[in-house]
């Protein structure tokens, strides 16, 4: 498929719920799953800016080219996607079935591509990770099942003439990459900070649809959620204390932290 | 009889939530970073209040004809209560700003709305207040300060003293004497600050709230357009008490959030600070001192969403904002200093937050009113004024 380049782009941003990242969080030995009940639901603070790139994409192209928030997550969680709608995205779609609860990365990403695939796209955006798993798998199995090139690791995202091209981060430097559209990309944190919702994107956000997808409105041909999962966490231990930490002493100032240099570099910290 | 909208107590609006967490984020992002510096070089932080305009939080009482949201005044609490959280000297500046922008609209004639609203609503202009004077503060019927009706205008003469946004406001509600001596001879207007005659004498320097500006106007032989006047001449005192009602509930959910503030730091100090080979929490003298303070806050909390409420749905609101800025106000002014107790030495270095709430919390008790003047309020809607 060719993206005529004068056609507006279906831009669609897929984001998780989270616990709040700054909350308490606790697992329950039984499920060995998050208890979610226990903190405040927030957006993955790593979605964020994937919302923010999808929103400068549509501000650029002027050309009433529109952003869709996805999520899969039951409904208790409509205000917070609202917000997501608050910061201007156009529309969202919440994928929402018990079936789905209990989903692993596998699960997950093939019951969003069958979402995203009923919405329409010629771009998924999402983070780079989520603060609860932090697996990172998920834009590389969710490109796999739209069958999209995947540009991951974008600080940097064009959209001309039917490609997509990204300044991905790696750990020595840059790559720069084009793909045709449609694609998959996943934004870092130094592509752009999130903007706040506005008082006025909050009041328009009232107005704005949030359709619900169950298992029935979307093609699944496999067992999702906690039946199809075919990860299974089999054992939880805490990470052990941290030992004591070294205390360097020293004659005076200087050579104390000539002792803490010397010390970082054998381990190539500095 | 006209069927009085139900006020709900106990469950905000998702959408009163969305606004508070806006605020609470701007003000984490905003403000958090910069407000050690700020209070401790005493600066009014100008460029926050184009951010807070850019995402709508300076037109919180604007109606949405005006380029502002009009979310009424219980977001509007909730808001300030988020901002006074991380600096109470940003959340008086916001107060007193809304306060006159409700102050334009419910007063205003098209006119001053077409030419001041869009302005403070949306386009990145603060407005200032000035009614007390050297020898005018709870008694503001003694003010002296002079508009002298001539041909087509006033001239303006005398000095206002801790107006408060007055150094960078580009409209002042100025409270000036038209008629006679006493309440009936006094007329409010809405002054360019920079007409001529008008200019900035004094900075004034003190205990908390750095970040907000208070400064002495002098007025001499300030011309100033007839369509200054807001409402009519004689209307004027009446005006700045009206809008000092409202500005009741700003006082007061800064106070909140003051209060809250403390709560969040003794909460967090009594969990990791040990003393006898215990965290301090676990000695009922500091744990006791938390219960207490969580409780008030909720009830001090619960006060201010009420007058705003009523406020909101239209309702006679004036005694409750008193009552909610009564109880707030000494409510912080008491926890902050159980917070530094709380805190020990420490408290009282600037190494921790505290002493800049214990600062910060007393002024809630003294301006827009201060506590005797709401204990007066309260007491009069209950016995009327005896011996008058």
């Amino acid at each position: 498929m060719v993206i005529p380049e004068d056609r507006q782009l279906n831009i669609v941003v897929a984001v998780k719920l989270v616990p709040d990242t700054n909350a308490d969080k606790r697992i329950d030995p039984q499920t060995r799953r998050l208890v979610r009940s226990a903190a405040e639901t927030v957006l993955n603070p790593f979605d964020e800016y994937a919302i923010e790139a999808g929103l400068q994409l549509k501000e650029q192209l002027a050309d009433g080219s529109s952003v869709t928030i996805v999520t899969m997550a039951p409904e208790s969680g409509k205000e917070v996607v609202r917000k997501a709608l608050a910061m201007g995205a156009d529309r969202a779609v919440m994928l929402s079935d018990p079936a789905f609860a209990g989903s692993d990365v596998w699960a997950t990403a093939y019951v969003l591509a069958a979402g995203i695939r009923r919405i329409g796209f010629d771009l998924v955006l999402t983070g780079t990770q989520s603060t609860d798993a932090i697996t990172g798998e998920l834009p590389g199995a969710l490109a796999e099942y739209l069958g999209v090139p995947g540009l991951t690791y974008a600080r940097e995202i064009h959209v001309a003439a039917g490609r997509v091209r990204v300044k991905r981060e790696t750990d020595t430097g840059y790559q720069t990459l084009s793909a045709p559209l449609p694609a998959l990309a996943s934004i870092t944190k130094s592509a752009a900070e999130p903007r706040f919702a506005s008082l006025k994107g909050i009041m328009a956000a009232k107005k704005k649809e949030i359709a619900v997808l169950r298992l029935a409105d979307l093609e699944i041909a496999q067992a999702v959620g906690g039946d199809g999962a075919k990860l299974e966490v089999t054992e939880l231990t805490a990470s052990p204390a941290r030992a004591a930490g070294k205390t360097v002493t020293a004659a005076d100032g200087n050579a104390g932290a000539r002792t803490i240099v010397a010390f970082l570099k054998e381990r190539n910290l500095l | 009889m006209i069927a009085q909208q139900r006020v709900s107590l106990f469950e905000l609006t998702a959408e009163q939530r969305a606004i508070g967490e806006l605020a609470r984020d701007f003000a984490r992002d905003e403000i958090a970073p910069h407000i050690e510096r700020w209070d401790r070089e005493h600066t009014f932080p100008r460029e926050l209040y184009t951010k807070l305009n850019a995402v709508g939080l300076m037109g919180m009482l604007v109606p949405e004809a005006y380029g502002g949201v009009q979310t009424g005044y219980l977001s509007y609490a909730l808001a300030i209560e988020e901002v006074a959280k991380v600096d109470a000297g940003t959340a008086v500046t916001l107060s007193v700003h809304s306060m006159i922008c409700g102050a334009i609209a419910a007063l205003g004639s098209a006119a001053q709305k077409d030419a001041w609203l869009a302005k403070v609503g949306s386009e990145d202009c603060i407005a200032g207040f000035a009614l007390t004077e050297p020898d005018a503060g709870s008694d503001a019927a003694a003010i002296r300060g002079r508009a002298a009706r001539d041909g087509d205008g006033y001239v303006l003469n005398g000095r206002k003293q801790w107006c408060t946004n007055g150094g960078y406001a580009g409209v002042v509600m100025a409270m000036f004497r038209t008629g006679g001596a006493g309440s009936k001879g006094i007329s409010a207007f809405l002054v360019d600050p920079a007409t001529p005659g008008v200019a900035v004498e004094k900075v004034t320097r003190k205990l908390g709230i750095h970040t907000s500006d208070t400064v002495d106007l002098a007025f001499a032989d300030a011309r100033i357009p007839a369509q200054a006047l807001l409402g009519h001449e004689g209307a004027g005192l009446s005006a700045a008490l009206g809008a000092l009602t409202a500005g009741r509930i700003g006082i007061a959910a800064q106070a909140v959030g003051i209060l809250a503030a403390c709560l969040d730091a003794s909460v967090k100090f009594a969990k990791e600070r040990s003393a006898f080979g215990r965290p301090i929490g676990a000695f009922e003298g500091i744990a006791f001192k938390i219960a207490r303070m969580a409780t008030d806050l909720e009830a001090a909390r619960l006060l201010v969403y009420r007058a705003a409420a009523l406020a909101d749905a239209g309702r006679a609101f004036a005694v409750d904002a008193s009552k909610a800025k009564l109880f707030a106000s000494t409510a912080a002014r008491v926890h902050a200093s159980e917070a530094v107790q709380i805190h020990g030495g420490y408290g009282y270095t600037t190494e921790f937050p505290v002493e800049r709430y214990y600062r910060d919390a007393k002024i809630t008790e003294i301006y827009e009113g201060t506590s005797e003047i709401q204990q007066l309020i309260i007491a009069r809607s209950l016995l009327g004024r005896l011996g008058d």
